[in-house]
């Protein structure tokens, strides 16, 4: 098995796949994190959204595409609600109450799924864009699987821009730097932190339309991925791009050889390495703030 | 006015009186099933069957009645307890059924058990519970874990397979499932090339399972996952091409009427084996699946048929008993008719169910998948490991 190249083709193919669906997550979640220190364990539940209404969107019109650009804008819609109603009154209750009310959100937002889409498997099997099985070096792997880790990696690219290169970006990262002298500067830090959130409830949105097709959805599904993506943010350094692809592609590699090679320790391996990274470097990874 | 009154009811008590001397007994039964947490859609499609079962045979009830008293177990041994105490000691229940959870029905076992309370098994598998922790009241009329896999191994060792690889979600059931299909597979001959059991919770991909089983070079795989996990397992069996290699073996679990649709084309092939499918050719589960269908807009899993199956045996034992409530709990243990998966009856050795469990093929053709009976193996009894009833 491990002599054999193909083996290893697949598996890091794996891992790049699922990687680029934690960056997806992570990044939103860090950078909302990073800049004014606000902890939303919702954000897995936009997740869930996001798959349930592309489930929606798929069904009614007959295009999987359509989900992957319709899904987004109304997880964005949701979070700007939320964001209005109750997040903006949080921003300074302190992380306690912050954690709690979230965590209250994941069951409430949890409910209404279950309410509106019901309780059994929901999934789209027809016109799903890059079905289909291909040959990468000699070996089957689901084309589909490339097209996830395809838009990870320009979800990235375009961030990434946005972020060093535009007028946006330097706002940002002065305020996830220090808020308040940014804030002195003459940037509407509140309108900033707004735009950063709605994207993040974006790409939460987006990865769970595109994770859609590959696996299925149920109101619960957005309680199983907060922990990997939470370590991700933790081991990655709160509110940076470079620890949110760094410790997103750590984990995912992580996971993935894991359990192809030591399956017995699958359960246990990711929080292991956060443990070691907490241990080595506790600010993680990449910090913003040092 | 008063006296022509007096002398209808009269009339109508003396009527009564000729037509039958049974009095009129409420049979109160306590429904515990998951309608939150990860078994939420397992206890909504048993709940419906339950419904639909009373409403089917109500008649055979004569002047008794059924009454349900609900609560939510999710899948929570500690609290579930605290539920069917409060059903036993307040609403004063004569039965209790649902439990989909192992873990939940391991928990209720001895209070059940002390309080003479009969507790009617609509899912839980743990083959345990009919087996050294059985009790005389408890009645399982769903399947045992062991049942619906022992006569695979010897099935597929007879399709020419020998030499196989098994995966199943690292839990009781899991393990149970894979021992069961190795009990009669390597006594035939046949070898287990490998084994895997990734968690039961957090996997999203076994793409790394599946290049690991495939390095092993067997003729099949076996598997048993469920809900969401088997989706992914499903889709990704499909999607690595590994199928046309080395077919897909496995508890009817995976391709379950309630999701199978969900995952469409890569269902195709899979041959799979389980106590209930949809198209299975009588009569009763004709009426079962019309009546279903039509009243929620989706076809009936063997789920929805465990709890109308659940419902049909508290009706059988209430008619048996004539309203006498101890009659109606040895009743239950003596229980057999025609359900919509065919002949059943409740073995008093162990109180779990005897019968037929089919072998399954699922073919993908004009957008669906359809799911029909390749093999029947019948009446089929779990042995009495280590049960002793008192």
């Amino acid at each position: 098995m491990l002599t054999d190249g193909g083996f290893w083709i697949v598996q890091i193919l794996n891992s790049l796949q699922l990687s680029m669906l934690l960056f997806l997550l992570s990044v939103g979640l860090t950078v909302i994190f990073g800049l004014l220190n606000f902890v939303n364990l919702a954000h897995g539940s936009l997740y869930m959204l996001g798959a349930m209404i592309g489930y929606s969107i798929a069904t009614a019109t007959g295009s999987v595409w359509l989900s992957f650009f319709g899904a987004p804008v109304a997880v964005m819609i949701i979070g700007a609600v939320l964001y209005k109603l109750l997040i903006e009154r949080m921003r300074t209750a302190g992380p306690m109450n912050q954690v709690l009310v979230t965590f209250g959100l994941i069951f409430v937002l949890m409910d209404i799924a279950r309410y509106i889409w019901g309780t059994d498997q929901l999934g789209v099997t027809g016109n799903i864009p890059f079905y289909g099985t291909i040959e990468v070096f000699g070996q089957f792997y689901p084309s589909y699987r490339l097209f996830i880790i395809a838009v990870g990696l320009i979800t990235y690219a375009v961030l990434y821009v946005l972020l060093e290169r535009t007028r946006l970006g330097s706002e940002v990262r002065a305020g996830v730097d220090d808020g308040e002298t940014a804030s002195c500067m003459g940037i509407n830090v509140e309108a900033t932190f707004f735009g950063v959130f709605l994207l993040g409830c974006a790409l939460a949105g987006l990865a769970g339309a595109i994770a859609l097709p590959a696996f299925s959805a149920t109101p619960d599904m957005g309680v199983g991925i907060l922990v990997p993506t939470l370590v991700v943010v933790v081991v990655g350094g709160l509110g940076s791009l470079k620890g949110a692809i760094v410790g997103s592609l750590l984990i995912g590699t992580t996971l993935t050889f894991g359990t192809a090679l030591i399956p017995n320790f699958a359960g246990i391996i990711m929080y292991a390495l956060l443990v070691a990274v907490l241990l080595l470097k506790p600010e993680g990874l990449y910090p913003v703030r040092a | 006015m008063s006296k022509p009154i007096g002398s209808l009811v009269a009339a109508v008590a003396m009527t009564t009186a000729l037509t039958g001397p049974a009095v009129a007994e409420e049979f109160k039964i306590g429904v515990l099933l998951p309608f939150s947490g990860v078994y939420a859609a397992l206890g909504e499609h048993i709940e419906n069957g339950f419904k639909l079962g009373l409403e089917h045979f109500k008649d055979d009830l004569g002047d008794h009645t059924v009454t349900m008293v609900r609560d939510d177990t999710e899948a929570n041994p500690g609290s579930s307890l605290a539920k069917a105490k409060k059903m036993i000691l307040q609403d004063k229940v004569d039965a209790m059924t649902g439990i989909v959870s192992s873990a939940v029905l391991a928990g209720l076992r001895d209070t059940v058990d002390a309080a003479k309370v009969p507790l009617i098994v609509a899912n839980a598998g743990n083959n345990m519970m009919t087996g050294e922790r059985c009790s005389p009241y408890v009645v399982r009329v769903s399947f045992s874990n062991g049942q619906v896999n022992r006569p695979m191994g010897k099935w597929v060792y007879d399709q020419g397979k020998k030499k196989v690889y098994l995966m199943a979600p690292d839990y009781a059931a899991g393990h149970q499932m894979m021992e069961a299909f190795k009990s009669t597979f390597e006594p035939a001959g046949g070898e287990i090339v490998g084994e895997a059991y990734p968690p039961l919770r957090g996997v999203d991909d076994y793409g790394p399972y599946l290049t690991a089983a495939k390095a092993t070079n067997p003729d099949a795989i076996y598997v048993f996952f469920a809900g969401g996990a088997a989706i992914k397992f499903v889709k990704q069996y499909h999607e690595f091409g590994i199928k046309k290699d080395i077919p897909l073996y496995a508890s009817g679990f995976l391709t379950s009427a309630a999701y199978v649709h969900v995952e469409g084309e890569a269902a195709d092939g899979i041959t799979s084996i389980l106590h209930y499918t949809p198209n299975i050719d009588t009569p009763e589960n004709k009426r079962f699946q019309e009546a279903y269908q039509a009243a929620h807009g989706k076809v009936g899993s063997e789920f929805s048929a465990q709890g109308y199956d659940a419902a049909r045996l508290i009706v059988e034992a209430i008619k048996a008993s004539g309203g006498d409530k101890e009659a109606f709990k040895t009743a239950l243990r003596n229980a057999s008719f025609n359900g919509p998966r065919g002949p059943m009856k409740i073995d008093p050795a162990t109180n779990n169910v005897i019968q037929n469990v089919y072998i399954i093929k699922n073919e993908f053709k004009d957008g669906k998948v359809h799911q029909s009976v390749l093999d029947t193996i019948e009446n089929v009894q779990d042995p009495v490991s280590g049960c002793q009833m008192n």
